[in-house]
């Protein structure tokens, strides 16, 4: 068989693949916590537990209304994303004039209330979901075996994460968007509806990370403790990326998946740690973060 | 000290004192050492307006330096409790140079990160014991004399330890150091205009702050006899927070009751399981939205005292 560096080559294309999966998920989360904070200078905790509802309103439509992967595809982030409008007019858009750690305190607040919910009623073990049948199987690329579903993550995610991007970098309403996060007051007074505008950003940020929640259902099993660990590690990514940029907090999530996959291969025990090193690392040598501008 | 506080303080050692004749000794101990992490995490944010999210890294760091030194080494208690102090401060020289880079939501995400990773260091590494912990701690002779496995003393020590600490929090506070740290959190711009180096005061209060945690964390592994994960976990670095922030950010009594009113309601809440987790996220939000100044903070309100 062939190595490289001693490593099996199947091995560590195999924990890239599973790397890069992992980057998908975590530039997906760092883009709506970017996106979020952004516009509401507030960092949105309850992030993992919106991508875990994400999973089960998956798991519900198919189960209780029989509609597959592709309808939860498009039905999940509106019903997850209107949760998030909600909270943000109930709760959020009371709390801007105060210290913006108050935002994070409430969040954190609902992510326990939200996954306290749901392992009352499903306990801690995972619930299966099945695969789309469209993309069952695989194929042999010669060097490794590429499932058909894993590839589909990478490339929609890489989709979803580009057309965030181009939305606000190059439209009009992306304008509107990044005029408002540098002067909401001047935005304002042009006569556009500023508070709308966050209100539909955060809820727009909820829904990637529930987009995100349902194409981790087929991969990961759905259980409702899925999103509390992974948050830290994206909160890692944040700031490894800083929040200054869009486009960087894409490449930093997939680099840093790809990181933690090689790490697999040849240093096992430190693959659940060594995003944090990074972070210490990046914080000595450039505070701000890769992407960040100081403030 | 201002007539009202020497009341407060009054009227929480005689609490403490007599409250055992009434109330199980070990809950009464478990509350002490809550309160004394709640007040050293309040030290941080309350006065110095740095938010962790990382405060069970020192908990329980120094809960297993505790417990390993007395089990394995066979340490005397005041060793084992140095021990565990003294491992909480370093690591809380290291971790706290690398988040003072940051302010604000930054530093909290920081410190979450990092207490992550010690986190996963103690599930990994072998002297932590994994998921059993470390069982069965001795707790000794304190000074060769005392035998902890008596309750009251055991209870004595917690005691002094609890006022002890509380005391070093209150002093600091009020010292010229303490006030240097609220000019910081109030206007960090003018305080570095004035000439002070901001970031050596963020680190001393950083450093005394997981000295302090530590320092509660030694104390609570030889009260229960064990170190275990729970206490690294970031669930416990969210418990400092909800207790702080019920009780009243920035208060000097605020801490200690809102870390007995959560002991408490744990308490009498855990036959309902995961319903705990709910009640505890209801509080935040209800706190955050309705109550940021917190029972000790209205109280104080109320009164025009400072509390």
């Amino acid at each position: 068989m062939d190595t490289i560096f001693g490593v099996p080559t199947q091995a560590l294309f195999g924990q890239l693949l599973i790397g890069l999966i992992n980057g998908s998920f975590y530039a997906l989360l760092s883009l709506g916590l970017a996106v979020i904070f952004g516009l509401l200078n507030i960092i949105n905790f309850t992030h993992g537990a919106q991508y875990m509802m994400g999973a089960f309103v998956a798991y519900f439509l198919a189960n209780k209304a029989g509609l597959g992967y592709w309808w939860s595809l498009v039905l999940v982030p509106l019903v997850v994303g209107f949760t998030g409008v909600i909270i943000e007019r109930l709760m959020l858009s009371k709390l801007y004039k105060l210290d913006h750690l108050y935002g994070l305190l409430l969040t954190f607040g609902l992510a326990l209330i939200i996954q306290g919910l749901f392992r009352n009623q499903y306990g801690t073990s995972g619930l299966p979901y099945a695969m789309p049948a469209e993309l069952a199987g695989g194929r042999n690329l010669g060097f490794m075996f590429l499932p058909n579903y894993r590839a589909w993550v990478i490339v929609a995610s890489l989709a979803v994460c580009i057309g965030t991007w181009f939305v606000i970098e190059k439209t009009k309403l992306g304008s509107y968007l990044r005029a408002a996060t540098e002067n909401p007051a001047l935005v304002q007074a042009f006569g556009i509806n500023v508070p709308r505008m966050i209100t539909l950003t955060y809820g727009f940020g909820v829904a990637l990370a529930a987009f995100a929640g349902v194409m981790a259902a087929p991969i990961y099993q759905v259980s409702p403790q899925m999103g509390a660990d992974l948050i830290i590690v994206v909160f890692a990514v944040v700031v490894i990326g800083g929040m200054g940029s869009i486009m960087g907090s894409i490449v930093t999530g997939f680099a840093l998946g790809l990181l933690e996959g090689l790490t697999k291969v040849f240093y096992p025990e430190a693959s659940n740690t060594v995003i944090f090193v990074i972070m210490a690392i990046v914080l000595m040598v450039k505070p701000a973060g890769l992407f960040g501008a100081q403030k | 000290m201002p007539r009202a506080q020497k009341i407060a303080l009054g009227s929480m050692a005689a609490f403490f004192l007599l409250a055992p004749l009434a109330v199980y000794p070990v809950f009464l101990m478990k509350a002490m050492c809550f309160a004394l992490f709640a007040c050293a995490f309040n030290l941080l944010i309350g006065f110095g307006g740095l938010l962790s999210f990382g405060h069970a890294m020192f908990l329980g760091t120094a809960g297993y330096v505790a417990a390993h030194a007395a089990k394995v080494w066979g340490l005397p208690p005041e060793f084992a409790i140095l021990a565990g102090t003294a491992a909480a401060a370093l690591l809380g020289l290291v971790t706290g140079l690398l988040a003072i880079r940051r302010q604000g939501i930054y530093f909290a995400m920081i410190t979450l990160a990092l207490a992550q990773m010690v986190f996963f260091f103690c599930v990994q590494a072998p002297f932590t014991g994994g998921e059993d912990g470390i069982q069965a701690v001795p707790r000794g002779r304190l000074f060769g004399v005392l035998d902890l496995a008596n309750v009251w003393a055991m209870y004595a020590t917690v005691f002094v330890i609890f006022i002890a600490g509380f005391m070093l929090i209150y002093r600091v506070i009020h010292s010229p150091f303490g006030q240097v740290l609220k000019a910081i959190r109030e206007n960090e711009q003018r305080a570095i205009s004035l000439g002070y180096d901001v970031n050596r005061y963020k680190l001393l209060a950083y450093l005394l702050s997981a000295t302090l945690a530590g320092l509660a964390g030694a104390t609570k592994a030889l009260v229960f006899q064990l170190a275990s994960l729970t206490d690294v976990h970031w669930s416990m670095s969210g418990e400092v927070v909800l207790m702080t922030l019920l009780g009243g950010l920035g208060t000097v009594f605020g801490p200690v009751v809102g870390a007995f009113v959560i002991i408490t309601m744990e308490n009498y809440l855990s036959q309902i399981g995961a319903w705990v987790t709910v009640v505890q996220g209801a509080i935040f939000v209800v706190c955050v939205l309705t109550f940021r100044r917190g029972i000790v903070g209205e109280l104080a309100n109320w009164l025009r005292k400072p509390l």
